[in-house]
């Protein structure tokens, strides 16, 4: 199974991000995905901590730590871009006013119930920032994860095991493999990479798909 | 005349008091008002429960605080960070109580209690483990979760200017919890870079009106360094 790099994953879902879109890009994997968004392409990008309009990581030495993205990274503002308050950028994703959210995953269900904040394991310390506003929040949710978990098995399930950051939030999942929609169905297969055949997907994902 | 200027930072926490529920600006360092945290950490209050975005990075600031042990409690929505040692080990050992808050919820919270509201609905966390106990509804078609406000006796925020009267102007991400919290405390303090006449300020782009605002205090310009950063996936 050729699997498609992290880059690679990152490229697909730009290219389903629309001109003129209001969006948030998750933590980690999502993240990478502004790297990729074509330069003609007006897109705006909102940052939890209370900016719409986010730009590119600063050059070396002009760091302004006053300016960070939710990861805490500096970051520029874009021409246009705006500053405002937590309860306002909450109210950007809780509303409804952003057109997608692109979130990492451990597990996705087959209803696009999602867990992506919390292993439940004992030792662990919970810390869940903003995952369930955004995951219930925006007009489209999209998931950007590997099929397989590290250890092999399908984090696409019937249901999920770690502990849920929303219920039926997911519409679109974008994995290494292939590109799922979440239907009433069940998961439609928008996409396949490299040839791989339809059966050989099935046969690694925990779930019935269908074409 | 109005004068909320205090001489110092001693002076503008003179008297909190033991118990007391402590809102704290800031997510990381962007808006952490360092001064006002130190001044706090001084002054001694104890059995304090703290409302902030974080739970301290780490040595300094809020998490200097946490080190003394006299926080009971801590209400946030991202503890663990990689510089959050303070924290984790506190937490670990049972020595500190957590109320892990959807940020929104957080946020929402914090303004619902500051806009005089006895609580709200959302469809943040329905149906997962940090809305479990809490009353639910079906409204249009949607559920929602009930969510109560969070009031505090002091708030401590950080603001780049300020006049003397407590209108405050913020600097680009570092607003962040500001303008919320200033307005859900019986006590606001604001720590300000610079202080301006009366009039100087822009009416129009007054972020905080002087009205939730009662101490503020200059303090020294500082360059916000990194904090809770996190490497790039």
């Amino acid at each position: 199974m050729q699997r498609l790099s992290r880059e690679q994953m990152a490229m697909r879902v730009a290219r389903d991000i629309p001109e003129g879109a209001y969006v948030n890009l998750g933590i980690g994997l999502p993240t990478l995905v502004a790297n990729h968004l074509p330069k003609d392409r007006e897109v705006f990008l909102h940052s939890e901590n209370g900016l719409l309009g986010m730009g590119p990581a600063p050059a070396p030495g002009d760091e302004d730590y006053d300016l960070i993205n939710a990861g805490k990274q500096p970051v520029t503002l874009l021409p246009g871009g705006a500053y405002f308050h937590h309860a306002d950028s909450f109210a950007m994703m809780r509303g409804g006013h952003l057109d997608i959210c692109v979130l990492g995953a451990f597990q996705v269900s087959t209803t696009g119930d999602l867990a992506n904040w919390h292993t439940g394991a004992p030792d662990a310390i919970p810390a869940v920032g903003g995952a369930m506003d955004l995951a219930i929040g925006a007009k489209r949710t999209f998931v950007m994860m590997e099929h397989l978990a590290r250890t092999g098995e399908s984090k696409i399930v019937e249901r999920c095991t770690y502990p849920l950051t929303g219920i039926g939030c997911v519409s679109r999942i974008y994995t290494d493999l292939a590109v799922l929609d979440v239907t009433r169905r069940g998961l439609k297969v928008v996409e396949i990479f490299n040839d791989l055949p339809f059966g050989e997907l099935q046969k690694v994902t925990g779930v019935p798909l269908f074409d | 005349m109005i004068d909320k200027v205090s001489a110092s930072v001693e002076a503008a926490l003179r008297d909190v008091p033991d118990g007391a529920t402590v809102m704290i600006g800031g997510f990381g360092g962007a808006g952490q008002p360092a001064e006002l945290i130190d001044a706090l950490i001084a002054q001694g209050a104890r059995d304090l429960t703290i409302v902030n975005n974080n739970a301290g990075n780490g040595e300094v600031g809020l998490a200097a605080l946490l080190k003394t042990g006299r926080v009971r409690k801590i209400i946030c929505s991202f503890p663990r960070q990689v510089d959050s040692q303070i924290f984790d080990g506190l937490f670990r050992a049972g020595k500190i109580e957590l109320e892990l808050v959807p940020q929104g919820n957080l946020a929402e919270r914090i303004r619902a209690a500051g806009a005089g509201i006895g609580g709200f609905f959302t469809p943040t966390g329905y149906g997962t483990e940090l809305a479990k106990g809490k009353g639910t509804r079906e409204i249009g078609g949607r559920m929602y979760v009930l969510e109560s406000p969070i009031h505090a006796d002091v708030a401590l925020i950080k603001a780049e200017k300020g006049d003397r009267l407590g209108n405050l102007v913020y600097r680009k991400t570092a607003r962040n919890f500001g303008p919320i919290m200033a307005t859900a405390a019986k006590l606001t303090i604001a720590s300000v870079h610079e202080i301006v006449p009366v009039g100087e300020l822009d009416p129009e782009n007054i972020v905080t009106p002087g009205i939730f605002v009662h101490r503020l205090v200059k303090v020294p310009r500082t360059v916000t360094g990194p904090a809770g950063f996190r490497q790039a996936a």
